[in-house]
């Protein structure tokens, strides 16, 4: 599987590092317990497109929003993840 | 008698086309007591243990492939009971002694050999945090022994002790542990479970899930709607996508896992080694191919088969610590979809809906815990309460805290 980076091209994904879904969103430090619960533990794991955040570690160290369907592995999308396109 | 040397011989004359199938395989019913989801492992476990333990015998075994067609046929085949934390030990362990009587429970070789596991520690570090993981498994009545490197050396000839980076210093040994053949397992649990009167219902996928107030009344599925008030889910690696149908969300990723098997040699390697300074373990099968693998590969997937990078690490691995392999082809290679949960423990028990249960998160490490899984999920199903051995596998500790990791790794299911 090669990611194809916004700044470095496409590269293996062994140079990459996973973190796991984009747009969990934190919750504020006094939510409710079960707010705190869903963002830690409960995830949707869907078996088709999933977006997902890699860290380019052994490229140019950017945060990258992986748009990938996960019963091929193909890649739709990327983008940096300080972009507001990824946003989307 | 119907399998014997004579069956074989007078077979023989008539090209083996006497044998019969080994269970049946029926119609649907329009209606059961209990139904299971999945019938990889843990489902037909279930569904024996319903029977043998708990006299419930109106089950079906909902399969969407064949039975054998997931994890339970894909595994390395390691069963041991090594754990550092109670309610791991204690749950294992039962799971190790059913192992130990399985095949005359069953009357199926499932080829249970207990050649050891031999955990290998590389560091001053290591060998401590092993001692401590082996006396608390002493503490539990589980047996230990921590080797030196002579012992080692003695034990397993071809290792690389003096690998510059990473020299073996020793090892913990479960001489209890061992490996199982994962295919005879399914196919024994079936033939069991359909004597004592269970349906398994092959090629029959699960597409939806029927709640009436809060309470499931049936489920859908490819070969027609099934009712039942008592539902089991099994579903290894497609856990979230079977409960999402009852609405429930999972504290689950799927991430998959691959196996290796190189070509066949002559006795090599007569037990169990895990590599301590990488994630990797190795064994000899029967039929003489060494059987391997390591991590997961890392990202969410479903696709039953993996990328090169983890293919490599492995490779590397395998030369590290046994030279000689390097000299090997590997014939064989596939994937598996583990249900990684986020604390690196399973989930055996009731859900927020009633007579919906649950049984996942096994990840790397739930062909060991096939028979204490069934049985303790039996009881659940069967009472409506865990017993013992599984009420710290529940589904609501994440919410409380009460998380079971072994590793001290926290909410990352890809690093258990
Ligand atoms: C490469 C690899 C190596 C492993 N090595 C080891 C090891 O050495 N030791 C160890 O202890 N564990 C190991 N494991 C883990 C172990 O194999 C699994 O944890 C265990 O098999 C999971 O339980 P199961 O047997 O019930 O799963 P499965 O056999 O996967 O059963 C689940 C079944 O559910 C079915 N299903 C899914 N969705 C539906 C639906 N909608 N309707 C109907 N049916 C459905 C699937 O088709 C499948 O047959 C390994 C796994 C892999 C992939
Ligand atoms: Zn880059």
């Amino acid at each position: 599987m090669r990611i194809p980076c916004p700044c470095c091209g496409a590269r293996g994904n062994e140079e990459f590092t996973y973190l796991g879904p984009a747009g969990l969103t934190r919750p504020a430090p006094d939510a409710s317990e079960d707010a705190w619960h869903a963002y830690m533990h409960e995830r949707e794991n869907p078996a088709g497109m999933h977006r997902e955040l890699w860290w380019h570690g052994q490229g140019c160290r950017a945060w990258i929003v992986v748009t990938r369907d996960v019963r091929t592995h193909r890649i739709e999308h990327a983008a940096l993840a300080r972009d507001p396109e990824a946003a989307r | 008698m119907r399998y014997s040397a004579l069956a074989l011989i007078r077979g023989a004359l008539t090209g083996q086309r006497h044998w019969t199938p080994a269970w049946r395989d029926p119609e649907p019913k329009p209606a059961y007591d209990t139904l299971i989801v999945g019938g990889g492992g843990h489902g037909l476990a279930t569904a024996y243990y319903l029977a043998k333990e708990h006299g419930i015998t109106n089950v079906a075994v909902l399969e969407k492939s064949h039975i054998g067609s997931g994890n339970v046929g894909r595994n390395t085949t390691i069963i041991r009971s090594n754990y550092l934390l109670p309610a791991n030990t204690h749950f294992y362990e039962k799971s190790l002694q059913l192992w130990e009587g399985l095949e005359q429970d069953i009357n199926f070789n499932a080829m249970v050999s207990q050649r050891g596991v031999l955990n290998l520690y590389h560091s001053d570090a290591q060998r401590d945090a092993y001692a401590r993981r082996g006396n608390a498994m002493r503490l539990a009545g589980v047996d230990a022994e921590l080797l030196d490197a002579a012992a080692v050396r003695a034990m397993v000839p071809g290792l690389d002790m003096e690998n510059a980076r990473f020299p073996v210093k020793g090892g913990l040994l479960q001489r209890r542990g061992g490996t199982v053949r994962h295919d005879a397992v399914a196919w024994g649990y079936a033939r069991a479970a359909d004597r004592r009167g269970v349906d398994i219902l092959q090629n029959c996928e699960v597409t939806g899930i029927d709640v009436v107030q809060g309470r499931v009344v049936g489920v859908q599925t490819t070969r027609g709607p099934i009712r039942a008030r008592r539902i089991g889910l099994a579903a290894a690696g497609n856990s979230s996508r079977v409960a999402a149908m009852a609405g429930l969300r999972l504290p689950i990723e799927s991430h998959v896992l691959q196996a290796f098997v190189s070509e066949g040699i002559k006795p090599a390697l007569d037990t169990v080694v895990t590599f301590g300074a990488g994630h990797f373990y190795i064994s000899q099968s029967d039929k003489g191919g060494l059987v391997f693998g390591g991590d997961i590969d890392g990202y969410n997937s479903y696709a039953q088969r993996g990328n090169l990078p983890v293919v490599e690490e492995v490779m590397e691995c395998a030369v590290a610590l046994f030279p000689a392999f390097s000299r090997l082809r590997y014939l064989r290679q596939w994937g598996g979809i583990m249900d990684m949960s986020m604390d690196g423990s399973p989930i055996i028990g009731t859900t927020p809906i009633e007579g919906l249960f649950l049984n996942c998160g096994w990840c790397y490490g739930g062909f060991k815990a096939t028979p204490a899984s069934g049985w303790c999920f039996a009881h659940t199903i069967a009472t409506g309460a865990p017993h013992p051995l599984n009420a710290a596998f529940t589904l609501d500790r994440f919410r409380t805290g009460a998380v079971l990791d072994e590793k001290g790794a926290g909410a990352t299911p890809n690093l258990h």
